[in-house]
């Protein structure tokens, strides 16, 4: 925003989605995907701070090894607590319920989503779900683990499983609804002019999100039945006392939950995919490559699964088909990264909180990434399955990847939803107090996990404390990182400066409506006539009114 | 705290130089490529900075390097896929000789048997130079048998017989520990694993308080439960005959053909109209409940001591002869290639502690 | 506001205002409604996955469990549904050619073949209630002690009996051990049809409210979305009966009865 051209000082649209109506009526029942939006960025802020007071409690109590903070059974909550907030109530809905209900519709160029009224029960069954999963919390935790192995899950804990595996089905259903939504808008609701060939990559991950959505909740969702069932009335199912088999529940959850952590990332990618260009100033380098390997990793990822599964007892032939399908999942990965990288190349790069982020994205990604393949291998899973090595690994993908995503994202389209800047020097501070806090926090979890420290314990070997001491520093930095954008987020809403339509000059129909955007997006229904990512063409480009 | 403190584990096994090799490839490969990104994008971000009189040039992509940023990545990570399965291969595959040691997890301890009947609770004592072959069972939830400076583990299932494998080298105590969580007091079921000279643990066995070796308590449990009374090497007896029948092929009733392992000995005594065996009735009942998981396993480790009598061939009903080789192909290979192959392919350690170490 | 370039004339009252036209507006309704059952049908089978699994695992006791269910029951019920799906298809029929009547008469129809397998459903449920094949207790401790169900009840014997006149052969602790193994084919049998059930009442839900606005006349051939998306929800969970029956009722029949 340095630009030193005299253009007229950007004004509010006198009518927008924020001002249109007044009164909690107006939010709680509006079918505008926007406030809808606004409803799922409380709820899962919310989340996301319940979830990280958790994590800091965890790391709390592992300054010190011989467990002296919280009882065994508290820290068995702590973690579960922990996992089941930030999967299923933050990571899976946070981009694509946020800023993908907000802006996918608008990026595509229609006036909402194919089916608003089911847009807004999606809203209250994840609510729903959150409410049952705070029921267990507080009537005394629940320790299963949010991976629910049975038979521990079924039929040994004393705690309220089936409450939190009600809330965790609620959600899901949640999720299924938040898919088909933008599968329908995407397929029959784009603007005229609109092609595949002219989505932004944002829409297209997303959309290759919501086919795990559709396709992979519904499985999670009989096997937490299937799991309820036999706990509460003692059918057997998963429990091999009763003539079940524990390890077909494995195969289950994670025909799901692998596919999720594609769920989860997917749309961050998506993100990426928009800060890189615009602050390049420069078109996406490879979009049908970036495109189509969205799209590859929802497929792949469907048929992964059982790498979680080396050391569960499964047969040694399908352990080697699936150690190979998993590095099939890695190659589009790593095609985005290069290409992310290869369209900074020759640019114009400006570097503000969202292209910080976002180049904070392909770093920690990448590290992610390629630590996944320690765990694909097989006779090196052996060693380092269910240790802090996996925690570090799949950390570095969902924080250092997806919140980061997550952060940019708000940052980049910050202006758009409520029409004011954040200001701009507290925000790259958090960025790189983020970016620091996370490499301390996770960097020597590595380094614990091949020492052989295994996840969830209470107490551990004091050989493991310095480094567990590291990373619990670190943690406090990061939760410093975490802070910041909360408060100068919330200022921003009084005392941020008017944005204008697209202070980023970037392309996209988004920025072509105002900000904040009208009740129905756009005062004329646009017409695209561009490639996408058409940058070094802005001149020509007639603002919309 | 000691400040002094171990970032990289012990190698206490024949397996823990593999693993590790395989580790650091895949640190090089990571560090290279990190390091690359990292470096290309700070470059970029500084060469290309917006600055004024600086344009981007617009580049649409390049269809020869995306093959090429496809194909280097999808060729290393095929070496590291078949680098990681040779290793995986070799843990699945215990020599042939190996000492027989079992193990019952259960919330939240460990308890192991000797072949010798000495019993151990959350501690293992196994020699050095020799490959040990450890089988595991669950009593209650899923647990994890972890020996880090090994680099082994398996999930302990309930119901169904696991096992691991290692050659220890190093003298020392070691940690075991359960890595699956099993509860509330999953960090507590950690014990020890120590490992000494062959000599030292001649004499550790000797001065166990054993009440006689573990096949000789599975004979006692033999009798005592009346198995004698059907399964018995004569051609009246109403059971199949148990002598040479471990890890031989059984005809079953529904003309399948599966292998005499210890999951199939354990789900012949827990379910014993699961799998009949050919030309007999399903008559046993279940001891389900009745015969512990420690007494099962001294049964499998008595029937496993019971060799082919020559002079005695009556009743042989379940014995190989009466299956022909063209039946059976797959698992009479298998054997073969079991007892053929596994003195070889016992990866050998490097350390100077092991005194016939050979570099692979 | 809604001012959009494709909209001709007048609007439909029935169109939303984020559709262009009411073909659009169709076209999305029934294109959801398909993804929707692609979801219902990854769902289900993850169920019959699971089912299938244990099948092959305890074959002997799926089959005694198979054998003991009415397959007349069954198969009335396979017809009752396959009934309702012709009166379901009639009901749409006559939206789309804008007969109100029609609408209504054939919905009603389709409730009461609905309501009629439900009755049977349930005729079955207490069927098992009475033969103590409800599953629910630790094996080994009798097949359940509801109802006054026990293992000395000889109420118990029930499968097992069945099982020794099946198969004279097979001795007295085989018998039993098989029949506690139908348990978890009955756990299956009450998942299935039990998540089977409650898809038709649903259904029945939905049929109330599609006949209140057929009733006042809301669908016309210009306007029949909601019926048709009835429909395909209805033919849907008709066509999962459809696998369950053969599933739980028929295979291995003949060998149960060998």
């Amino acid at each position: 925003m340095s630009t030193a051209t005299t253009t007229p000082a950007p004004v509010m649209p006198a009518k927008h989605f924020l001002n249109d109506n007044y009164g909690i009526r107006s939010w709680l029942l509006t079918k505008d995907h926007k406030r809808i939006a606004i409803l799922y960025l409380f709820s899962i802020s919310f989340f996301f701070l319940l979830g990280g007071t958790f994590a800091a409690l965890i790391r709390l109590h592992l300054l010190t090894p011989n467990g002296e903070l919280f009882e065994a059974d508290t820290y068995n909550k702590l973690f579960t607590m922990h996992g089941v907030n930030m999967v299923f109530f933050f990571l899976i809905p946070s981009v694509p319920a946020v800023l993908g209900n907000f802006l996918v519709p608008i990026m595509v160029g229609t006036k909402d989503l194919a089916f608003p009224k089911i847009n807004l029960l999606s809203w209250y069954l994840y609510m729903a779900g959150g409410t049952f999963s705070m029921i267990a919390m507080v009537t005394g935790g629940v320790d299963s683990g949010w991976t629910f192995y049975a038979p521990l899950s079924s039929g040994y804990l004393k705690t309220h499983v089936i409450m939190l595996a009600v809330g965790v089905i609620i959600a899901g259903f949640s999720s299924i609804f938040t898919g088909l939504n933008f599968i329908v808008t995407v397929h029959r609701m784009r603007a005229p002019g609109m092609t595949w060939g002219r989505l932004p990559l944002f829409v297209w991950s997303n959309y290759a999100a919501s086919l795990i959505m559709i396709l992979g909740t519904p499985v999670i969702a009989i096997t937490l039945i299937l799991l309820a069932l036999e706990r509460g009335f003692h059918i057997g199912i998963f429990d091999p006392k009763l003539g079940g088999d524990p390890v077909l529940f494995q195969h289950m959850f994670w025909f799901y939950s692998h596919p999720a952590v594609y769920i989860m990332i997917l749309p961050g990618m998506g993100v990426i995919s928009e800060i890189v260009p615009c602050f390049s100033r420069k078109r996406i380098f490879g979009y049908s490559f970036v495109a189509f390997s969205s799209i590859a990793i929802a497929v792949f990822g469907f048929v992964v699964w059982a790498h979680h599964m080396f050391v569960a007892g499964i047969s040694v032939y399908s352990a080697l088909v699936f150690s190979l399908l998993s590095y099939a999942v890695a190659i589009p990965s790593a095609v985005k990264v290069f290409n992310w990288t290869a369209t900074m190349y020759k640019g114009a790069i400006e570097m503000t909180t969202p292209m910080l982020y976002a180049m904070a994205f392909i770093g920690l990604f990448t590290i992610g990434g390629l630590t996944g393949l320690f765990l694909a291998a097989l006779g090196l899973d052996i060693h380092i399955h269910d240790t802090y090595f996996v925690i570090a690994h799949f950390h570095y993908v969902m924080v250092g990847g997806m919140v980061t995503a997550y952060l940019g994202g708000l940052h980049f389209w910050w202006p758009k939803m409520t029409g004011r800047m954040y200001p701009e020097a507290p925000a790259k501070l958090a960025a790189i107090i983020t970016f620091i806090g996370f490499n301390l926090t996770f960097f020597p979890q590595f380094i614990l996990g091949y020492m052989g420290m295994p996840r969830r314990y209470w107490a551990y070997p004091p050989e493991f404390q310095v480094l567990n001491v590291l990373s619990s520093a670190g943690a406090s930095i990061l939760s410093v990182g975490f802070i910041l954008p909360l408060i100068y987020f919330i200022w921003s809403l009084k005392y941020g400066e008017i944005a204008g339509d697209n202070p980023w000059k970037a392309t996209g129909l988004e920025w072509e409506t105002t900000s904040p955007p009208p009740t129905h997006n756009f005062h004329e229904i646009p017409v695209v006539t561009k490639e996408p990512y058409a940058y070094g063409e802005e001149e020509e480009v007639p603002v919309v009114h | 705290m000691n400040l002094n403190f171990p970032i990289f584990p012990d190698q206490a096994s024949t397996m823990a130089w593999h693993v590790d090799a395989l580790y650091l490839f895949l640190v090089l490969i990571t560090t290279f490529f990190s390091l690359l990104i990292a470096a290309l994008i700070l470059f970029f971000a500084i060469k290309y900075r917006k600055r004024p009189g600086h344009e981007a040039t617009q580049i649409h992509g390049s269809t020869l390097l995306e093959i090429v940023w496809t194909v280097i990545p999808l060729g290393i990570s095929m070496v590291i896929f078949v680098w990681g399965a040779v290793i995986y291969y070799h843990m699945q595959r215990p020599p042939a000789n190996a000492l027989e040691i079992y193990g019952v997890g259960k919330q939240w301890m460990w308890k192991f048997q000797h072949p010798g009947g000495q019993r151990e609770i959350n501690t293992l004592h196994v020699p050095t130079g020799r490959p040990v072959k450890v089988t595991l069972i669950s009593q209650d939830v899923i647990h994890s048998f972890f020996v880090p400076e090994f680099r082994v583990k398996t999930d302990v299932l309930p119901n169904r017989y696991v096992f691991t494998w290692f050659q220890a080298t190093v003298p020392g105590t070691y940690h075991l520990f359960c890595s699956q969580y099993c509860g509330t007091k999953h960090s507590g079921m950690v014990g020890q694993v120590i490992v000494m000279n062959p000599e030292d643990y001649a004499q550790w066995l000797a001065s166990g308080k054993a009440e006689g070796s573990l096949a000789s308590l599975g004979e006692k449990a033999f009798q005592q439960y009346g198995c004698t009374t059907c399964h018995r090497p004569d051609s009246g007896a109403r059971g199949p005959n148990l002598e040479g029948l471990y890890g031989r092929p059984v005809r079953l009733v529904d003309n399948r053909v599966v292998l005499a392992d210890d999951n199939y000995i354990r789900e012949s005594i827990l379910e014993p109209n699961a799998k009949v065996v050919s030309g007999f009735q399903s008559i046993m009942p279940t001891f389900r409940g009745v015969v512990s998981e420690d007494e099962i396993m001294a049964i499998t480790e008595y029937i496993k001591h019971l060799s082919p009598q020559a002079s005695n061939p009556l009743n042989n009903r379940s014995t190989p002869t009466e299956i022909r080789d063209s039946e059976v192909p797959n698992i009479q290979e298998q054997n073969k290639q079991q007892n053929q192959q596994q003195p070889q392919q016992t990866p050998q350690g490097t350390r100077p502690a092991n005194p016939s170490g050979k570099k692979p | 506001m809604s001012t959009s370039q494709t909209t001709t004339g007048e609007h439909h009252p029935a169109l939303a205002h984020q559709f262009d036209s009411m073909e659009q507006q169709q076209d999305a309704s029934t294109f959801g409604m398909w993804v929707f059952l692609l979801t219902e049908i990854m769902m289900f089978g993850g169920l019959f996955t699971a089912y299938l699994i244990y099948r092959i695992k305890y074959y002997p006791a799926f089959v005694a469990g198979s054998t003991s269910i009415s397959v007349s029951w069954g198969f009335a019920n396979t017809l009752v549904l396959i009934g309702s799906s012709f009166t379901m298809a009639m009901a749409v029929w006559a939206a789309q050619t804008g007969r109100r009547r029609g609408q209504v008469w054939f919905l009603i129809g389709t409730m009461i073949l609905g309501s009629a397998f439900l009755g049977v459903k349930a005729k079955e449920y207490y069927d098992k209630w009475d033969e103590c094949h409800i599953p629910g207790h630790i094996i080994g401790k009798g097949f359940n002690t509801w109802g006054g169900c026990s293992a000395e009840n000889p109420k118990l014997g029930n499968i097992a009996d069945e099982i020794r006149e099946k198969t004279p052969s097979e001795p007295e602790t085989s018998a039993v051990q098989t029949a506690k193994q139908t348990e978890i084919f009955f756990s299956f049998y009450f998942a299935m049809t039990g998540l089977h059930a409650f898809h038709m009442i649903i259904g029945l839900g939905l049929l109330t409210w599609l006949l209140l606005r057929a009733n006042r006349g809301e669908f016309t051939g210009q306007y029949f979305t909601p019926m048709e998306l009835g429909g395909l929800y209805w033919h849907f969970v008709d066509i999962v009966w459809i696998f369950l029956f053969p599933l739980l009722y028929l295979i291995s029949r003949h060998k149960g009865g060998a």
